[in-house]
């Protein structure tokens, strides 16, 4: 015991020295969950909005003032008349066109019905998509308090003036996936790398001369990234809690089990990426082509699977993201527990036991 | 050289790969206090009969002792009486001497007032006071091996195996870290080196030399320079090469 401490101690040492490392382990994660986040919230952020307003009247100034006091659009431009619309457009002041029906409140009140028309700038569609949904909530909501008020049973259509697919992905969609990849590759790319290290500069061949046993080596230095892996996610988890108002509706007991799993069966993927590779190099390659790409590529992270040619669908269900990100969905957004995730739990304890069990079988190769 | 206390004992020692035979039926003994240099061109396989010797690759055939324990049965009592130090530096670079001293001795089991004296006496020994706390990747080669040997030597092992200790030093520290070697000899540890150096074959007690895996020559380097008539351990082992050919 007193050598393993000993052992992890210094490990420490080598991560805490090196500010490649670091940065790795901190700094990247960091910034890539900004990025990847505000990438997807940067389009729904203060958008630029623009009105035409025939009626002018009580209601539809309520309606303008419940967007402009939203978060996601500010009003930018006010035109008479819809023959100005496409110049603004092409100017490209604002995203989008608020067009109010003439005596929308007359209408609302004597028919029970008003008309919004929303024109969205096409070149951008995925704006365009997420804007129309954000306007159409805002004024759902907006419909709902009338009809709350009154017994009117009021509707306010609104009409959009492009092509849109209802499908859309959220942040709330895309920072488990995030979460999934950052973890991936720190966890595996920096086991790899420091056991290769140690390969290169020979020290390894020292630590198997002394009376530590292969698996004492193993485990000594992969025990401080399980440690750093487990903040990492923390640190990830709060970020997507706090700067994205990412839900937690699951249990967090499960969560960590389930995260530090998922962690271990990286780590044993970096291990085996070990003893394939020689140099630091090579396993930073073999990292960044044999994890990350699958990972992004066939985790649904991104792309869905569904619609993939069969062979890819079936390869898939090797990639240890998959299920990790099914399990974060269900827990984070879903809130559903173990009674709906135990299968994909059970294949990524499957999967981290086989791992471990190879790397070890392979390292001992190595030895001869 | 008092053959008194046998410290390895090899015969017929063979390693195979496949159908190569990397070692053939080798067959030595080395002694208490003895400097046995272990030579040989690269890939005549004197690094695999090493690596079978410090445990870390098991032989095919033949019997091997090293400080009185098996090399098929024991490898791990083995690693615990051997001190090794390898032909790539073997020291981290980004911990201090104190860090790697208290590091490669907490592996070998020393307890922490045993890892105490041992800094003292190795910073002592060696003239390194001043950069004690100083990160091993800053020192000189010459200082680095110098203090790779003292690390190798820490948990007072009976042999220590040295594997091109020396290789890319100038003469003059060369020279330095011979002194070390003869100062630990004298105090009764075995050294096995191997080395490229024919100047340094001079310097060992006995040497053996090795050749397409077999030992072809074993004596002491003034033995064997009257054997071959010639002058030097050079001219030695030129004629034993151009014989196998």
């Amino acid at each position: 015991m007193k050598r393993f401490i000993g052992f992890v101690k210094k490990e420490f040492y080598h991560i805490f020295r090196d500010k490649r490392s670091m940065f790795i382990l901190f700094g990247m994660p960091i910034a890539q969950i900004l990025l990847f986040g505000f990438a997807i919230t940067n389009e729904i952020n203060n958008v630029e909005l623009g009105i035409l307003d025939k009626s002018k009247d009580h209601e539809t100034l309520k309606i303008i003032n419940k967007i402009n006091a939203s978060e996601y659009f500010t009003i930018e431009n006010v035109v008479e008349n819809e023959n100005e619309i496409e110049a603004v457009f092409k100017k490209g002041e604002v995203k989008a066109f608020l067009v109010f029906e003439e005596g929308f409140a007359e209408n609302l009140h004597a028919l029970h019905k008003g008309k919004i028309q929303v024109i969205t700038d096409a070149t951008e569609p995925n704006t365009a998509n997420t804007i129309v949904n954000y306007v159409q909530s805002i004024i759902q909501h907006y419909q709902q308090e009338l009809n709350s008020t009154s017994d009117m049973g009021v509707q306010i259509d609104i009409q959009t003036r492009m092509f849109f697919n209802t499908e859309l992905k959220s942040v709330f969609n895309f920072l488990p996936g995030v979460m999934t990849v950052i973890l991936m590759l720190v966890s595996a790319m920096m086991t790899s790398i420091s056991i290769t290290r140690e390969k290169e500069l020979g020290t390894m061949e020292i630590l198997l001369v002394s009376p530590l046993k292969p698996v004492q080596v193993v485990v000594g230095k992969v025990f401080p990234y399980i440690f750093l892996s487990i903040i990492n996610a923390l640190v990830i988890l709060i970020l997507g809690v706090t700067v994205f108002g990412m839900p937690i509706e699951g249990s967090l007991i499960l969560l960590a089990f389930e995260t530090v799993l998922f962690i271990i069966t990286a780590l044993s993927l970096g291990i085996l990426i070990s003893t394939i590779a020689e140099t630091q190099q090579a396993a930073m390659m073999i990292s960044l082509m044999g994890l990350m790409l699958p990972v992004i590529l066939l985790s649904e992270f991104i792309f869905p699977i569904s619609s993939m040619p069969d062979l890819l669908q079936y390869i898939s269900h090797f990639i240890p993201a998959k299920w990790f990100i099914i399990i974060l969905k269900g827990i984070m957004l879903k809130g559903v527990g173990l009674i709906y995730l135990w299968k994909e739990t059970v294949i990524l304890i499957v999967m981290a036991v086989f791992l471990i069990a190879l790397s070890i079988k392979k390292y001992k190769i190595r030895l001869e | 050289m008092k053959p008194e206390e046998t410290v390895i004992e090899v015969e017929n020692l063979t390693k195979k790969f496949g159908d190569f035979t990397a070692v053939n039926e080798i067959s030595f003994k080395t002694y208490k206090g003895e400097i046995f240099g272990f030579l040989g061109a690269n890939g005549a396989g004197k690094t695999t009969a090493m690596k079978m010797l410090i445990g870390i690759s098991k032989p095919t055939s033949g019997e091997a002792s090293v400080t009185g324990l098996d090399v098929f049965s024991q490898p791990d009592q083995i690693k615990k009486n051997i001190g090794y130090m390898s032909q790539k530096f073997s020291m981290y670079d980004d911990l201090t001497i104190k860090e790697n001293i208290t590091f490669f001795g907490g592996i070998y089991g020393l307890d922490r007032k045993t890892i105490k004296n041992k800094i003292k006496q190795i910073i002592e020994s060696l003239g390194l006071e001043e950069v004690a706390n100083k990160l091993v990747g800053a020192l000189p080669l010459g200082w680095k091996q110098k203090l790779a040997f003292s690390v190798a030597l820490l948990h007072d092992p009976k042999i220590v195996f040295l594997d091109e200790p020396t290789g890319g030093v100038d003469p003059i520290t060369r020279r330095q870290f011979w002194e070390l070697i003869y100062k630990q000899a004298s105090q009764g540890t075995t050294i096995f080196v191997t080395t490229h150096y024919m100047d340094e074959a001079e310097y060992c007690d006995r040497v053996s030399i090795m050749v397409e895996g077999k030992i072809e020559a074993l004596d002491t380097p003034k033995n064997l320079k009257t054997e071959y008539k010639v002058d030097s351990m050079d001219g030695v082992f030129l004629k034993l090469a151009r014989n196998i050919e």
